[in-house]
Formats: C-alpha cells, structure tokens, sequence
C-alpha cells in the first residue's frame, strides 16, 4: 500500500499516513486531487479509482471516506476489506466509533493502524492479537479508552 | 453549515465533561478542534492557526515532557490541515529520547509522520532507536521496531542489523513479527544489507506463531518475485501452509467474517503463482491446494472473491491444467454476472488477464462486456477498454479503435489519456486494415494526444514511415497518403493543434512532399511557412518546421532567400543559425545536393555516436592542460562526497564495527531486478508482440480491405447471418444463446451489431488456449530489421534485433525468419502435444527430478498441536540433477573443446526430446550450449531452437536448425551471450520445435537462469598496473563480507574461495590485505580491494561501471555464504 487517508464529506482531512516517501508538496498535491475526485464519485460506482499510475480503493463509512492508493498488481477486494477491518478495530476500541473519535483522539487512531499495517503491509490480521497490543501500551497511560460519544454517528451500523 | 459540524459543534461540551485525566492533556487539542469548527472562512483557520503555531514555539522548548507530548499532538493536527509544523520536528525526536513510556509512544508517532526516510534528522533518532532495542522494557523495544519498520536512514542500517537480528528469537510472538517486518523494510530500500540473513527469514517462516510466520511471507512474495528459481524448494512448504490454512487449522482468531486467514491465503496465492510460472514440475505440486481453495470460497461475501480471484489469476499463470483453467473460467463468470460493481469490475480485471491465454473467454461474457462499455462509471469503462485491447485483432480493429478514440474525447485525466493513446497507435500499426484509416487514426492520436503523447509514439510512427516495408511501391502510398492527408489539414486552421503533430506533420513533408507531383511544391512552402509565422508555434517546432523547408526548397531560391532573410534576426540563435544554413544551401546547388542528397535510402545514413572525430582535439586540448571529461553522475558524486557528513555511527555497545557506508544513492542490482520483475506482464505481452514480426504471406489477402468485419457491419446481426459458415464457432454458441429471446429491441440489436464487430474473430483459433501461444495476427507494417545498432558478435546472420512496434519492448531477439514456415504449420497440435504428455517419462532426467520431489513433500511441514503451523524447509542446492553425459566435449566443435565449463544441467524434455544446457566461458563471451537428444528410436526431423533473453545480447553461433536429428543421437546449437549492463540474474527462455511425424510441430519449451558470475572474468594485471587503475575508477562500494575462518590463511582461503566461484584474480596478497581484480567479459573492469578486520573481510570495490561493484558483490556474498 502507498498511502491511506481519511478524510470527511467536506472534504477535511482525519488522518494521513504514507508508506511511501514523498515531499509535502507532493502530498498535499495528491490529497487535494483524491479528495475532489472521490467526493465527486457517486454512491452507486465501484469503489476502486484508477489514477495516476495507481489504484485507489475508497470506502464511506457514514460521513468518513476511508481512501488507500495501491499498486496495479495488489488485489482491490483485499484492500477494501483491509479498510473494513480498521474500521472494525476502532469501532471494538472506542466502542461504536464515529467521527469525532477519531477527531478527538486521532493519535490513537494512528496507534491502532500502526499495530494492524505497518510499512504499507499487513502486520496482523488477528483482531484479539491487535487490541491487545494496543491496549497492553495503553494500560502504561492513565487514562483508559474514551468511552463512545452519544451524540455522534457510528461509523457502522452494529 | 452541515450537519455533521452542527452535531459536533454539540457534542462537544459532552466530551469535555465525561472526559477527565485524558482530557486535561489533549484539552488544548479539543479547544484548537472546536475553535476551528467555528470558523467559517479559510482566512480564519489560517490566523488561527498561525497563532496556535507561534503560541507553541513559545511553550516548545520547556522541560516539561508531558506538554511536551500535548504540544506534539497540537503540531500532527496542525500539519494534517496542512501547515507547517517543521520547528517540532527536532522536538519529536527529543521527546522519543527524553520521555518516559508514554512521552516516547507520541513521539515516535510524530517522528513516523514527519519525517520521510531521506530527512537527515532522522540521523540524530538513530541513538535513541539503538538504546530502546536494548531496552530490557518490551514496550520500548517495540516501539522502538514500530518506528524502525516504518523510517530508518538506509545508510544506519548496519547500526542497528544485529539487534534486530537478536530480536527474531525474542519470546514475544509481537516482538519477532515487528523484527522481521523491519527486515523486510530494509530488504526493500537496501537488499544488499540483508543478503547474509537470509537463513534466518527461513526460521521466521517456521515459526510457531501464525503471525510471525504470515510478516516473513512479505520478504519471501519479494524474493519470489525477483529470482523465483532460487526458491523452487520451498513450494512443497508454501502449498502445506496453504493447505492448513484453507482446512481451517488456524487459530479462530485469525478469521475473517468465518474465512480463514484471507490475508494469509491470497500472499500464498501470489507466491504460488510467480513459482509455477513457466515451471510444470513445480506447478503439479500446487494444482490439488489451488482446486481446493476455489472449492472452498464458496461464501458470497467479498473476501471469498478476492480469495477466488488471486486463485483465477495463479490458474492461469502457472503450468495450466485443463481441468483447473475450466473451474477458473467458471469463476470468472461469478465476478462478471455479479449485480454488485464492485465485483464486477474484478471480473472485467480477471478477463482482461485471462483473455491473453484464451481471447475465446471474452465470447462468453461479450453481451455484458458491452454493457460495460456504456457504463456511466469512469472506471469500469476505462477498465472494459483495457480488455478490449487485449482481444484486437486485425478484424475488429476498427470497431475498438473507435471505442477507445470516443472514450478519450470525453477524457479529461492525464494519465489517461498518455495511456490509452499509445494503446491506440499500438493497435493501429499492428493491425491497421488500410493506409487510409492508419493515417487518419494517426491523426486522431496526434492531436487528441496532444503534446502528453510519449515521444516514442511519434518516433515509432516516423520511423515506420521512414523505413519501410519491402515493397517500395507499398512504402510510398503510405507517404503519399500522409502527406495529402496533412495538406488538407494544414490548409485548414492549424493554430489549435499540438506542437508534436506540427513536428510530425513537418518531418513528413519535409522528407516526402515531393511523392505528390500533383501539388506545388511552393504550396507547400507556403503552408509551411504560415506555420513559421504562427504565435502559437513554439520555437521547437519552428526548428523543425525549419528543418523541412530546407529539405524541399532546391530549386526554389527566391522564397528560401525571403525566408532565411526574415528569420536571420530571429531571437531564436538554433533558428537564426539554421536561417544562415538555409541561405547558404539555397545559393550553393553543389553544397545543397552533397549534404542532402535526394531518395539516398535512409538506413545508409552513419551516424559517428563515439564523437570520434574529436579525437584529435580532445587530445590536444588535454595537452595543453585541460581537465579530462567526467561524466555527470561521477560530476555528481563527486560533489556529495564533498559535501556529505560523516556518517560513521559513533562506537555503542555494539559489537560490529563499520568500515565505513556508501552514501550516494546508488541503484543495487536487485533493485533493478525488482523492476524488471514488476514490468513482467507487460513485458510478456510484447514478447509475444515482438514474435509476430513473422510475416505469414497471404495473410492480408485473406483480411484485405473487404475483411469481413465491413460485412458484418453492414447485415443483420449474427443471429440470422446467413454465411454463419465463416463465423467462428464460439461465436456461433453465443449466437444461439441469444436467439430465444423475443423480438429483440432496437437497442438490443445495436449491441448484439456491436457484438459481431467487437468479437470476430476471436473464436478462429479455437483450438489454441491452453498455453496461450497464439500467434499475435502479422502486423500490417512489417518494418525492416535495423541495419545492427550494436557490433555485437557478429559472426551470425540469423539473429537480428527487430526494430520493434511496440514501444515497451525493444530487446525481443527474433531469429524466426528462417524456419517462419516450420511454425507457421498446424499451431493446435503443437499445443495439445504438449498437454497430453505422459508423466512417467524415459529421460533419466524427469524421473531423478520426480524422486526428489517426493523427497520434499515427505519433509516439509506438518501440524503439531491445533494451533500450530510448523514448517521445515529443506535446502536443495541442486535443482536440477546432471544428465548423464560425460562426453559433452566429444559432442563440441574442436575449438571449443578446451573452454572451461560448467556441469551439464537438464533444462527441460518431454517423450521425444530432453534437453539440457552446459555454459562454456570464453574470453568475451559467454557460450551457452544446448543439447538436444532425441529419446526415440526414430528420427525427429526439422528441429529449431530459438532462445530469447532480454538482458543480454544473444547470437546464435552454429545448430539452431536441423534438418533431422537420429533416434538416440544428441546434437549441440549454441549461442554466445554478451552482458552488457551487469544483472545479478538474468533467465532465458526458448523454444524447440520440431516434428516427429511430417506436419506435425511439437514445441517445448524451457528456461533458464544465468547469474553474473557466468560472465566475469579474470583480469590479469600486475600490482602497479592495478593501482594505476585503482586511481582512474571512480565508483566504489564497500561492505564488510564474511571471513572463512576455519583455515590457517584465513584472507588466502576466502580469496580462493572467491576466485574459484567467480573467477577472479588475485593479483596480490601482502600481510592482511589482498587486491584482485575481475571484468565483465572483455568489457568493464572491477578491482577488488580485501583487508582483513577483525573477523571479517572489509572488501573495497572499484569500478567505471556504476552497477558492476553491487553486482559483484552480491555474487561474493553469495559463494561465501554457500561455502
């Protein structure tokens, strides 16, 4: 994988990782093009993006786009579902997860996907095995996992 | 406002309240989020945000760690709005080193995201990363292998191997997955480091945790991919994990929505296929686990179809089995008809793949594809394009060239349009029905291109014009076709039109307005001229504009001296320089007719690339003291030695001591392979273009003009098609299919019209498919081979480099010409020969190679315990066990006899033929010989031998064709190989064709790898010779290697070892330092500096060439390891 981004209806940036290296030029550049060309998509067209020299696979989870850029050869059902599982993650981490969670508490965002993708590439798939790894760092802090937000949107519908 | 905004603008008092402790810290973050909700303008956010900046600066210095961190999680915020945060940077890193646990895991987030792996700040985290990976504390180490997997400074890496290293037999199952994830790191940005490591990759494939096992198959998929024979061995392993996998012998966890491991599944997928690509014995042994796993995804959930997609993709890359390929083109149905896009767009991915080895598949699917082909989405248009182009053939060329020119009108995407349109002019030379439509299709190229066109699609349209074909008649009213076409379009308005097309247009009627008697030529002046005067022309164009008047202005001095006169106070100084030219041309006739002389054939052009003519004044120039020329990269290297900083890591506790680092970025041979292997389906597919550079006379009498695609277009769809006898059978089922609908409207009948034209043609050959040999159409521009660009060993007319159409493949070495007839007979029997052969076999070879092969499958792994996966591989060094034949020298020409060689190998055989090779090493060549020998008892006639690399330069020297070959009797062919540009591997394939029964081609084929160290050789200087050579060369690596030390002369036995596997010189050894030197062939030399260093040989490599010193490298490191 290239890089993953998650960015709002409006078009506002969530998260941004890259795996690979690219000037902050470059990455503005992509992440203002992407954002306007996904957010042009409509509901009802495929979910994978051919652009530049790349796939890009993007899936909508209530008002958040989750968006990854993937070479020609990877697989592009593996990489929506690769997107599905993170959601899943933060949702059994924050506990019906919605946008404002991971607003709020976005480091803890980039913990849970540092723990389940690294260098672009899975590192493990087993959810127990990610969330006890995130949580076994986290018992070091004070304070435990924020507790849902009532007044937001879950993500997912579960 | 929206919303989402109202709803967290109310949300938020909620989350201050519920939220204590953590909340205090991050409060700052809350109140910078809600602030910036509230705004409304872009303005706002800024200031806002420059004040946030400048409050932090203030704050950003203190030794309070803890705000510290609340501060970096500020700066993260502050960058994803995407302003600049760079003063925190340095602050990151300090918080890493100086926080406590807590301080440390934000900042090396901040770090991860801050800093790209090139930052030279990323030097000063190298310390701290050093001190946690020796951390007694798991959480540190682990952060510390989070951050390390993610960015780390290529040039530290042997700082922190050894560490990392250890941490492969750390307890924790989280601990070894990150180490090895971080080796995979580094094995992507520097393959070299890790080359020694290798066997511990092995164990983490072994190891116990599922995890652990499934992060090494990450490093294995990138090996595969670069030199898939070197792990041959570890099939048996890969398809029992598979197999454990799919049986559900996995830990629950690693289900997902009830399908075990899909992660796990689809890299062994991947892996499975590049090993049994091309490689039947390999392929037999994963045909049972691939059944199984399509027998498996039976769930209609999206991860079962992208399991049963990769497993689509590996049936039909690996060795196919009729069975399979059935069951994978079944599936393939699934993705196609699915009501879901999503879906259905992998369908249209997984044709488009398949269609290169059956274009029948396309027949099945033709209704939906042109469903498709209207779709309103962008990307399964594009993507249904993609297809099309994959199934052209001379017949509905025109009918998917209109397609794909329609689609790139309404195209407003770059990348696009690059793409499709050299797609476009592919097809169009391939398969161009008439001069006519080539021209205008070219034209419709040109300007819908645009000036984003890639300049090889107008050099290769200008080249073909300029070549020719070996009519010259034919040749000419293509020009002529050309040049009335671009009159008409110049007489028109020219303003809009893109530069290239001008420079194209001008070029052509520069060179060939004179073919049209009919016109003026000081028409064409005139045109050209208007053009000259246009703003819009940019002063490239001009040149060439210039170029072309030249070429037609004899005869015509009062307009050229007008002209020339004009132009002679350009601002421009070529235009102003070429004006002088022009004028002195126009008045000397005699000067005019011996620099351009009229109808001199083109290719009788010389061109002095070498800039010999110089030579006289570069040496004079270098004795009266001028500095000797250096080339810009060696410029440029130069210039960062100077500059760089010491990167030599200051002694830790660490036990290895560096010699030193290379710091320029240099390409290492893998790498290179790397892309070489990515590019590997392009590349095939042009392969496969570049073959059909054989013409098969007739052909385009058969397809000429009143091909049948314009009588398709003009009856009745092929439901009622009377002469239904010429259309291809599978196109006829498909007809019958149709037919029970009633009354089809109007809009069906367009696209069962559309249908005839798109897919005719495609069930002629039904008998191909299995192998995907098919014979791509001839080419209607058949373009002469080029006089040879190269003086490569010239001792063999047979093999020319062909000047190929498509541009992506310029190195396909088609030595066909001569045995053209013998292939062009009966392709399907060739094909189903080489499917029905019998397993057990005669050659010794295949049946040694089926012994071993249960050898493997009885070792490798099995499951202990439920939850356990354990795996054993084995190491086989040899994979392919010798051929009886110790009398391979009596078989070779006398002079050859005396050449070293290397141990015969089989390659391949089948019940007829077996055949094996023996590499012979002459001076400036490698000597690749091929033995053929025929099994039977009777006699094989007609036996031809074609052998293709893409890397190195081959000619065929003696063999490749023989008229019949005796029962029992072997005979040689061999081809002298040149290496030009070093690669650490290189493979070959080939072909043998020949014909047991007259009519009757059989065709095997084989491949074969080919390392470096086959074409390095002893170069044999005397100790001051070397050091003067030691002093001119300038690209240099150093790296410490292994030192054997279980002898006596511990420098003495390892430069043995390396001179016996690489064929080295050793010119010297003094005390603990010993120099050798080496070239590539007769070409390049490498001299190699050694010293003894502690336990280790620090080997200092010199070399002009800047790829040799990795290359060789990598081959020492290798003959090392093995030893």
């Amino acid at each position: 994988m290239q890089f993953m981004l998650l960015f709002s209806r409006q078009g506002k940036l969530r998260l941004q990782k890259w795996y690979v290296p690219l000037s902050d030029k470059e990455k503005k550049k992509i992440t203002r093009e992407l954002v306007q060309t996904v957010l042009a998509r409509k509901p009802k067209m495929c979910s994978f993006l051919e652009w530049r020299d790349l796939k890009i696979v993007y899936k909508r989870y209530a008002s958040l786009y989750f968006c990854c850029a993937i070479e020609d050869q990877d697989n592009e059902l593996i990489t929506l579902e690769i997107i599905h599982r993170y959601v899943e993650l933060l949702d059994k981490y924050f506990g019906s997860v919605c946008e404002l969670d991971i607003i709020f508490n976005f480091e803890k965002a980039y913990f849970i996907l540092d723990e389940f993708l690294l260098g672009g590439e899975a590192q493990e798939t087993s959810k127990k095995n990610v969330l006890k790894a995130i949580e076994q760092a986290d018992l070091l802090q004070e304070s435990k996992p924020p507790g849902p937000s009532p007044q937001g949107r879950t993500l997912i519908g579960f | 406002m929206s919303d989402v905004v109202e709803k967290t603008l109310s949300a938020l008092p909620g989350l201050f309240d519920s939220q204590t402790g953590a909340a205090r810290i991050t409060s700052r973050l809350r109140q910078l989020v809600k602030s910036i909700t509230e705004l409304t303008s872009k303005n706002e956010e800024e200031s806002l945000i420059k004040q946030e900046l400048s409050s932090m600066k203030e704050q950003v210095s203190s030794p309070n760690t803890s705000m510290m961190r609340e501060i970096m999680v500020r700066a993260m915020y502050c960058e994803m709005l995407g302003y600049d945060a760079s003063f925190t940077y340095i602050h990151a890193i300090k918080l890493a080193q100086q926080g406590g646990v807590l301080e440390k895991r934000v900042g090396y987030l901040a770090v991860s995201l801050f800093l790209n792996e090139g930052h030279e700040l990323l030097l000063l985290l190298v310390n701290t990363v050093l001190k946690d990976l020796q951390s007694t504390n798991v959480i540190e180490a682990y952060m510390a292998l989070t951050v390390v997997a993610q960015v780390f400074p290529k040039d530290m890496i042997p700082a922190v191997l050894p560490l990392l290293e250890d941490k492969l037999s750390y307890p924790k199952e989280i601990i070894r997955r990150k180490a090895v994830l971080a080796l995979y790191k580094f094995y992507l940005i520097a393959p070299n480091q890790v080359q020694h490591i290798h066997a511990k990759f092995r164990k983490a494939l072994c190891d116990r945790d599922p995890g652990v096992m499934t992060s090494s198959l990450h490093i294995y998929l990138q090996l595969i991919t670069e030199s898939p024979d070197d792990y041959k061995d570890l099939t048996g392993s890969f398809v029992t994990i598979l197999k454990q996998v799919v049986g559900g012998k996995l830990p629950v966890d690693f289900n997902y929505h009830n399908v075990p491991a899909p992660w796990l599944q689809i890299q062994l997928l991947r892996i499975l296929s590049l090993l049994g690509k091309e490689d039947r014995s390999t392929s037999e042994l994963m045909y049972e686990v691939l059944d199984e796993s399509l027998r498996r995804a039976e769930m209609n959930h999206n991860i079962t179809y992208a399991i049963l997609y990769e497993c689509v993709k590996a049936i039909y890359t690996i060795h196919p089995k009729a069975e399979l390929l059935e069951k994978a083109a079944r599936c393939i149905g699934n993705f196609v008809l699915s009501p879901k896009i999503n879906l259905r767009y992998l369908g249209l991915k997984a044709l488009t793949y398949v269609v290169q080895h059956d274009a029948k598949l396309a027949l099945q699917h033709q209704m939906t594809i042109i469903e498709c082909l209207d779709h309103t989405d962008f990307t399964i248009k594009r993507e249904t394009l993609e297809l099309l182009f994959r199934i052209t053939n001379a017949q509905n060329v025109t009918v998917i060239v209109e397609k794909m020119l329609d689609f790139l009108h309404g195209c407003s995407d770059e990348h696009t349009i690059i793409h499709l349109v050299g797609k476009v002019a592919e097809l169009a030379e391939k398969f161009a029905p008439d001069n006519s439509w080539f021209i205008q299709t070219m034209n419709d190229v040109f300007s819908t291109g645009g000036d984003l066109l890639q300049q090889d699609v107008p050099n290769n349209f200008l080249r073909l014009l300029a070549e020719g074909s070996e009519s010259k008649e034919e040749d000419d009213q293509l020009r002529l076709y050309a040049v009335n076409s671009y009159l008409t379009v110049l007489k028109g308005d020219a303003s809009h039109l893109p530069q290239r097309f001008l420079q194209v247009m001008s070029w052509v009627l520069g060179e060939y307005a004179h073919l049209q008697e009919s016109v003026d030529q000081r028409e064409v002046i005139r045109l050209l001229t208007q053009l000259l005067d246009q703003r819009s022309v940019s002063s490239e164009t001009r040149v060439w504009i210039l170029s072309a008047l030249t070429k037609i202005s004899e005869g015509q001095t009062d307009l050229i001296l007008d002209l020339a006169e004009s132009l002679s106070s350009s601002q421009d100084t070529v235009l102003r320089q070429q004006a002088q030219e022009l004028r002195q041309l126009s008045q000397d006739s005699q000067l005019y007719e011996w620099v351009l002389p009229r109808g001199a054939p083109w290719d009788s052009m010389e061109v002095d690339s070498s800039l010999s003519f110089l030579d006289g004044f570069v040496s004079e120039a270098l004795a009266a003291g001028a500095a000797p020329y250096k080339p810009p990269h060696q410029r440029q290297e130069e210039l960062c030695e100077d500059r760089a900083l010491n990167l030599e890591p200051y002694s830790f506790s660490l036990p290895v001591s560096l010699s030193s680092c290379s710091i320029t970025d240099r390409q290492s041979p893998t790498l290179l392979s790397v892309s070489s292997g990515l590019s590997g389906n392009s590349t095939e597919l042009s392969q496969k273009a570049g073959s059909s550079t054989l013409i098969l006379e007739g052909v385009k009498r058969v397809w000429g003009r009143d091909g049948y695609l314009r009588q398709n277009e003009t009856t009745a769809p092929p439901v009622d098609e009377p002469s239904a006898a010429v259309q291809p059978s599978g196109q006829q089922e498909a007809a019958e299919r149709l037919e029970p609908q009633p009354e089809p409207s109007t809009q069906n009948q367009d696209k069962l019209q559309l249908a005839s034209s798109l897919f005719v043609g495609l069930g002629a050959g039904s008998s191909m498919s299995l192998l995907g040999k098919s014979e791509a159409p001839p080419p209607r521009f058949r373009k002469k081979p080029r006089p040879h660009e190269s003086s490569s060993s010239s001792s063999s007319g047979t093999s020319e480099r062909s000047s190929d159409s498509s541009s992506r493949s310029s190195h396909s070495t088609t030595d066909s010409f001569l045995y053209g007839s013998l292939l062009e007979e009966e392709p399907a029997t060739s094909i189903s020969a080489f499917s029905h052969t019998p397993k057990s076999s005669t050659a010794n070879g295949l049946a040694q190679n089926k012994d071993t092969k249960e050898d493997r499958r009885a070792n490798t792994s099995q499951i202990l315990g439920g939850d356990m996966v354990i795996v054993r591989p084995n190491t086989f060094q040899d994979k392919h066990p010798s051929l009886v034949s110790s009398d391979l020298t009596a078989l070779l020409p006398a002079d050859l006899k005396d050449l070293p060689h290397s141990d015969v190998i089989s390659l391949t055989s089948d019940p007829s033929l077996s055949l094996s090779s023996c590499r012979l090493f002459r001076d400036e060549a490698l000597l690749l010989v091929i033995l053929i020998s025929n099994c039977t008892e009777t006699v094989i006639k007609d036996v031809a031998v074609q052998l293709t690399c893409e890397e190195l330069e081959t000619a065929s020297l003696r063999g490749n064709v023989m008229n019949c070959l005796e029962g029992n009797s072997t005979s040689v062919c061999h081809y002298a190989l040149l290496m030009d540009e070093p690669h650490t591997n290189v493979s070959f394939t080939g072909t043998v064709s020949y014909q047991t029964q007259p009519g009757h081609t059989n065709t095997l084929s084989f491949s074969g790898t080919l390392s470096a160290a086959d074409f390095i050789r002893p170069l044999v200087v005397s100790t001051e010779e070397y050091g003067k050579l030691w002093l001119s060369l300038s690209h240099d690596v150093k790296q410490n290697l292994k030192l054997l030390t279980d002898a006596s002369d511990p420098l003495r036995t390892t430069l043995n070892a390396l001179k016996d596997a690489l064929q080295l010189h050793v010119v010297d050894i003094i005390g603990s330092e010993g120099i050798v030197a080496c070239r590539l062939l007769s070409g390049a030399p490498c001299l190699l500096h050694c010293r003894v260093n502690g336990a280790a040989l620090a080997m200092w490599l010199r070399s002009p060439h800047p790829a040799l010193p990795d290359c060789i490298l990598y081959h020492c490191q290798r003959a090392l390891a093995q030893h």
